[in-house]
């Protein structure tokens, strides 16, 4: 218990070491327009950063929805794991390769653990360090966690760990640095184009659905996907609401993901934003009249997957584009996502929750329409109407194209070997009466649901 | 007419499910249920504190047959369940007194 007196002495320090420290943040002088705005920037990219977080939460959801009861603690082991490893993994080496000081085009290097700054939470005119760190961060988490869900059912937890510690600490990191960061994509144009991606749907979500495909790949199909003659079978998922909560909160998050790919505090937030809103709305639109027509009934699963293909199809174009055009990329995402989703099942690759038609397939769809619509200067094309609609010719939508094929190059290859090695050393999938019995008791020593009060623990 | 029951593991049912119906079985019911008999469980951890998990998950299946075929359905089953590990199951054959088809009315073995 404080006494009075000692009350006001510890008052008068605190605001004496106000006044003293009222310098660094500019009232000494006079606070002007531009510093408010420098404020207001990192401010608004921080608040957009604690959205794109919360998509962790999306995530597991979706993928817990659409998988078994049996599995639910490991889907949301995984997604924990991914999240705390990744960010981890992002702060040792990530962030350095992806935007250090030093490096070359091909890696950059330097600030590893963030060090080598003199202080790195100062603004400095711009964006400090710390959140760029702290937004590029939740975005490698975001690149990361995408693989899980092709993943689902029958991965080894440590096999995933490795993963997720070798996504965020180097695969991702390199797209970025050959991206935004500055390096060898970057430094491309074929005539007046050069590679333009706003918040991500190459460098993020396909490079996530592209590891997902590998994933999927070298781990085979869950047991019983596929009958005797080769036809897929549904293994329905055991929580739809989980699945569609997942889906309005990835939405929700992806109004930090995209707005907040601006970088600062200014009106074009507000049209990336509503491009944003409009493309996911088209997108579940058209989701739901496709499989309605294929299928007969309108697949509600499939639905929140078509609102997730059209938000992934506009994080790219977002800054570029018109509202109506933003429509049509998200419906045009919304019919290409059914279609994927049959075709992954029918070559045989079992995609328990669509991330790699979503994230990898309307990714591409996303990038390369850039080279079709692109109307305004998004900061990344530095020229107007640079979309072939908008009479800017073929060489941005070569320019994406190109751009795409080395990011899908280099993650294949490197998840490949990645895979290979972790299938060869600790394996990857695990037993079979594991996959069978279910891998919540046997990976974790937790039951998902425990409401059994009859039999439980007893 | 007898009544089998067969308590197998649940990852066995469409192999017996397939199985019945190569023989000629027409229905069947399926009830999720958790049990054990020399299997015994195993001990996990939940924050820190042990527990045992005794009761294990499987599936009871119950076919109304004919008296004829029960010893062609307790093969089918016993073929089909086996994956000859601890835990595989039993099956149980009693008496069913009277039986009958709701939509018809038909009774006895024409019910089957």
């Amino acid at each position: 218990m404080k006494s009075r007196a000692l009350r006001i002495i510890s008052g008068l320090g605190g605001t004496a070491a106000l006044v003293a420290l009222t310098p660094s943040i500019g009232f000494a002088q006079e606070l002007t327009p531009d510093d408010v705005q420098v404020v207001l920037n990192n401010l608004w990219v921080f608040i957009a950063g604690i959205l794109v977080f919360f998509m962790q939460a999306g995530f597991a959801l979706v993928e817990a929805g659409l998988t078994r009861a049996k599995n639910v603690v490991n889907i949301f082991a995984k997604n924990m794991a991914d999240a705390i490893v990744g960010i981890l993994a992002f702060f040792a080496t990530g962030y350095a390769f992806a935007f250090g000081s030093g490096g070359s085009k091909w890696l950059g290097s330097d600030n590893f653990f963030l060090g080598g700054f003199d202080d790195y939470s100062a603004f400095d005119g711009g964006l400090s360090p710390a959140t760029t760190f702290f937004f590029q961060a939740v975005f490698a988490a975001t690149a990361v966690t995408i693989a899980s869900g092709a993943m689902a059912e029958r991965t080894k937890f440590t096999a995933y760990l490795v993963f997720s510690v070798v996504m965020c600490a180097f695969i991702y990191p390199v797209v970025v640095h050959w991206t935004w960061g500055g390096g060898l994509i970057a430094q491309m144009s074929i005539g007046d184009a050069v590679y333009s991606d706003f918040a991500g749907s190459g460098i993020v979500h396909m490079v996530g659905g592209i590891a997902a495909l590998m994933g999927a790949m070298f781990l085979g199909p869950r047991i019983g996907k596929y009958a005797a003659d080769g036809t897929p079978r549904a293994i329905p998922g055991h929580n739809i609401p989980f699945a569609i909560l997942g889906v309005f909160i990835l939405w929700m998050g992806w109004f930090g993901f995209n707005p907040g790919s601006e970088l600062a505090a200014d009106q074009y937030v507000m049209s990336v934003a509503v491009n944003t809103m409009i493309a996911a709305a088209a997108g579940g639109l058209f989701s739901a009249i496709t499989i309605w027509f294929k299928a007969g009934k309108p697949d509600v699963a499939m639905v929140g997957n078509g609102a997730l293909a059209g938000l992934v199809a506009i994080t790219a174009p977002c800054g570029t584009v018109d509202p109506l055009p933003a429509a049509l990329i998200g419906g045009i995402g919304g019919i290409i996502v059914v279609y994927s989703v049959y075709f992954f099942d029918k070559i045989k690759i079992d995609d328990p929750v669509g991330a790699i038609s979503v994230h990898g397939v309307c990714g591409i769809w996303g990038t390369l329409s850039i080279g079709l619509f692109a109307k305004y200067d998004d900061a990344f094309l530095g020229r107007e109407d640079a979309g072939l609609f908008y009479g800017g010719g073929i060489d941005q939508l070569l320019m994406q194209a190109v751009m795409l094929l080395i990011i899908i190059a280099w993650v294949t290859i490197t998840t490949a070997i990645l895979f290979s090695v972790i299938k060869a050393t600790i394996g990857l999938r695990v037993s079979a009466e594991e996959e069978i019995e279910g891998l919540d008791v046997l990976e974790h020593g937790l039951a998902g649901y425990s409401g059994d009060s009859v039999t439980a623990g007893s | 007419m007898k009544l089998i029951t067969a308590i197998i593991k649940p990852f066995k049912l469409d192999e017996v499910k397939d199985a019945l119906k190569a023989i000629g079985v027409t229905g069947m019911t399926v009830t999720e249920v958790r049990g054990f008999g020399r299997q015994g469980g195993h001990t996990e951890t939940y924050r820190g504190a042990e527990y045992k998990i005794d009761f294990v998950p499987k599936v009871s299946l119950d076919v109304v047959v004919d008296d004829a075929v029960v010893g062609d359905v307790i093969d089918a089953i016993a073929s089909a369940a086996s994956s000859e590990k601890i835990g595989d199951g039993k099956i149980w054959v009693t008496d069913v007194e009277r039986l009958v088809r709701i939509r018809t009315g038909e009774e006895g073995p024409q019910a089957v």
